[in-house]
């Protein structure tokens, strides 16, 4: 009875804790989006920017069509501040920004991200949900697949270090970790190099060959190959330092007197490591990985562009250059939203691997 | 331990004096740059233009050609001022024979040939025939035109000579008799071209100059524009440090202060600073320079100020909360409140200096990440206009496709210096880190 009351009344906290959360992370995202809207729109520079580029476009068409070659040139200039007006109504720009700003932060938040104004996704739509959905998978394949390579090779390596401390594999490592002052798009130049150009035997960029292959394992396997290069230039910038930071941190906590006792009592390293070293200390190395996480979320913009990755951050890239605010407002909104998630899943796991968050409280 | 011990104790450090070596280079070569290239002079050199004309297209650096036991031609520029000019009047004009002599001995055909004329003054223009002489005594004429003032004659170009030859000219001119397309071989010696004009008005200065474009130049070889790139490798230096230790130092010092504020006066500061930086995660700092570097303006100063700007309110005063919180409650900081010092004072004279020490290597290794920063902006085409930077000559390469038409000196040689600095700071900072970091000094 004792015992399912503690359960109980650890999820009640739980949950309590959850929600504060939440509704924190809420206000977060809701400031940062509209933080996000007011530099988007640069001061009402972008607009202007926009009302001449609509009037260029407009002036064009109407220029180009041979049905109005005869038109007396005021009836035709009458034509086009016509089609001007329709044009900055249907995307409201006469209405002031701070009201479009709100409306704009409303549906941004319903990750209702409305109709881009240039771009449209490979599939024809202009939905600026659709173009984004369609490059996020992208992303999250290429980052997904290098972070978790990274931390698992740093987190096995870095305690076999830590139990062999100072020799020449050690030293090594010590030694290479500056080498992680480089980012991965910086590795990912000198690869596209040795491997795509001198030794021609792997693809300088882009996500599948060019025609895609029919066949889904063959298909599967030309995205791994394509995916090898960058995956590897993220795997060599960060591997060293992060094998050096674990490495620290593990024999930090393995010389705490528990351990030390554990030791002296006999027990096998194995168990050692399991019980006496990676237990403690599994809630800062699931922060680390959280945070590694959200470091490179953003600091993908230029190892897609160097690959040609058609992810998100290159979505981005072309956005900006088109000027489409939806697209860009759109893809920060993402960013926030799998940036958020990450923080309040760092919460939630830390409060249950953290039995002082789950016991403490009021 | 005082703190100057502790830096002496850096000697006990190989990396730290590989890094402080790199260091001293660098800004021993940023120091040089600035004077020996100052700055106007510099931004008009990377301007490009008609000063560079006499230097050769891509070529590359002379001693990696040399290194790997070429030959390759350096440009080699033959001036009528040092010919021997015979001269023949008669009624109303002058006859000139210009021989300029090509001592040729290189291993490869040049990238390119050119004559530049220099007829200013002259009211009608004067008439030049060219003749091309081989060291074995053939001869072959390379036709004839009027030359405007400031005019030149491409003979790369020269479609009609192209086809005689069956080579391009600047090979089939320097070639051996018997070489066919594709296998040409370079026949070393002297070679003339010879220069018949005539001149309408004798007071009149004419010049020419013939230009044989080499394949390798200098230290660290042309760009696209004959730019020579030694002017942004050097000059990258200096804008690469500053803007490095600029906006470390901003976002450092201005994270610091606030994170001290925040723990001195609590209550709804502290929760306030708290919230903002929570914010502050969340908005993506790469994004967002890339939108004000495409919108507004992509000056290095402008991106530097942003770059402070999203930096103050940065994860990194989490870190630094947790490390004044204990410092808070004391004795020495109650004393000086005993004392009746204000609370300025003791944020800035009590508080931050306590922990400086611990903050030193990050600070260092905080430098490079700033440098890579601006190079990755102009990686995507955001550097700055006007300013010679290493992450220019990278986006020049890849918008040029070096890797692809094997132009890889363009590629590695700024590479190689950002690495360079990369490395000098991380090696320091990372020997900083073990010195001043005390748990770590056991290890």
């Amino acid at each position: 009875m004792s015992v399912a009351g503690g359960m109980q009344r650890d999820i009640r906290r739980l949950g309590l804790f959850t929600g504060k959360r939440l509704l924190a992370l809420f206000l977060t995202i809701l400031v940062g989006v509209y933080l996000t809207i007011l530099i988007a729109n640069m001061g009402g520079r972008v607009d202007d920017l926009r009302m001449v580029q609509i009037q260029g476009q407009v002036s064009e068409m109407v220029r180009a069509d041979p049905s109005f070659q005869d038109m007396p040139s005021e009836e035709r200039n009458a034509l086009i501040q016509r089609q001007v007006d329709l044009e900055v109504e249907r995307l409201r720009l006469d209405q002031p920004f701070i009201l479009r700003s709100f409306d704009y932060l409303y549906r941004a938040m319903l990750l209702d991200l409305g109709r881009a104004e240039q771009m449209h996704s490979d599939s024809g739509s202009r939905q600026v949900y659709d173009i984004i959905v369609e490059r996020l998978p992208a992303t999250l394949l290429l980052f997904g697949t290098a972070n978790l390579l990274v931390f698992f090779f740093s987190v096995y390596i870095a305690l076999s270090l830590s139990r062999r401390y100072g020799s020449a594999m050690d030293r090594s490592v010590i030694a290479l970790a500056p080498s992680s002052a480089a980012p991965a798009w910086f590795y990912g130049i000198f690869l596209i190099l040795l491997f795509a150009f001198v030794m021609p035997i792997l693809p300088s960029g882009g996500m599948v060959q060019a025609p895609p292959p029919e066949n889904p394992l063959l298909y599967a396997l030309d995205v791994l190959r394509h995916m090898l290069l960058p995956v590897l230039a993220m795997f060599l910038s960060q591997i060293f330092i992060s094998i050096y930071s674990w490495r620290t941190f593990f024999l930090i906590h393995s010389s705490e007197d528990y351990v030390e006792m554990a030791r002296a009592k006999g027990l096998p390293d194995k168990l050692i490591e399991r019980r006496y070293i990676l237990r403690p200390t599994l809630s800062p190395i699931v922060t680390s990985f959280l945070l590694m996480l959200i470091g490179l979320w953003s600091g993908a913009i230029i190892l897609e562009q160097v690959f040609s990755w058609p992810g998100l951050g290159t979505l981005l890239f072309q956005a900006i250059g088109h000027r489409d605010t939806p697209v860009i407002i759109g893809s920060v909104v993402i960013f926030a939203y799998l940036l958020a998630l990450t923080v309040f899943l760092l919460d939630i796991l830390y409060a249950i691997l953290d039995p002082r968050i789950r016991i403490g409280g009021d | 331990m005082g703190r100057f011990s502790a830096l002496s104790e850096l000697r006990n450090y190989p990396s730290a004096i590989v890094g402080l070596g790199i260091i001293a280079f660098l800004v021993s070569l940023a120091v040089y740059t600035v004077i020996a290239i100052p700055y106007d002079d510099a931004l008009d050199k990377w301007r490009g233009g008609e000063q560079w004309r006499l230097y050769p297209v891509n070529a590359s650096p002379v001693w990696a050609d040399r290194l790997w036991g070429g030959r390759a031609p350096e440009t080699q520029v033959i001036s009528s001022r040092d010919a021997d000019i015979e001269r023949e009047s008669f009624e109303g004009g002058e006859r000139l024979f210009i021989p300029l002599r090509v001592d040729y001995q290189a291993g490869d055909f040049p990238s390119e040939m050119t004559v530049f004329f220099d007829a200013d003054g002259h009211e009608r223009e004067p008439f030049a025939r060219l003749v091309w002489r081989t060291p074995d005594g053939r001869e072959m004429p390379l036709g004839g035109s009027r030359i405007a003032s400031q005019d030149r004659r491409s003979i790369s170009q020269d479609r009609a000579l192209e086809q005689r030859l069956g080579l391009v000219p600047h090979i089939g001119l320097l070639a051996t008799p018997d070489s066919e397309a594709g296998a040409a071989r370079v026949q070393t010696g002297e070679y003339t071209l010879m220069l018949d004009v005539i001149v309408f008005q004798e007071d009149a200065d004419f010049q020419a100059e013939l230009v044989l474009f080499g394949r390798v130049h200098g230290l660290a070889g042309t760009d696209h524009q004959r730019r020579d790139l030694m002017v942004a490798l050097m000059w990258g230096t200096p804008v690469a440090l500053a803007f490095g230790l600029l906006a470390a130092v901003g976002t450092t010092i201005t994270t610091l202060v606030i994170a001290a504020t925040g723990v001195w006066f609590g209550g709804w500061v502290d929760a306030t600073i708290q919230r903002l930086t929570e914010v502050n995660m969340i908005l993506p700092l790469l994004p967002i320079l890339v939108m004000v570097g495409t919108l507004y303006s992509t000056s290095i100063w402008l991106m530097l100020g942003v770059v402070v700007a999203l930096g103050i309110f940065s994860a990194g005063i989490k870190m630094y909360r947790a490390m004044l919180l204990p410092l808070r409650q004391a004795p020495y900081i109650e004393a000086a409140q005993a004392y009746g010092a204000g609370n300025t004072r003791i944020i800035l004279r009590y508080m931050i200096p306590r922990i400086l020490p611990v903050l030193i290597p990050t600070f260092v290794t905080l430098i490079p990440t700033f440098v890579f920063l601006e190079a990755s902006l102009a990686v995507l085409g955001l550097g700055d206009p006007v300013l010679p930077t290493w992450g220019k000559v990278l986006n020049d390469a890849q918008s040029e496709s070096a890797l692809y038409s094997q132009y890889y000196y363009w590629v590695l040689s700024p590479a190689f210096l950002l690495m360079l600095t990369g490395l000098g700071f991380a090696m320091l900072g990372f020997a900083l880190d073990r010195i001043f970091n005390p748990r770590l000094r056991t290890l």
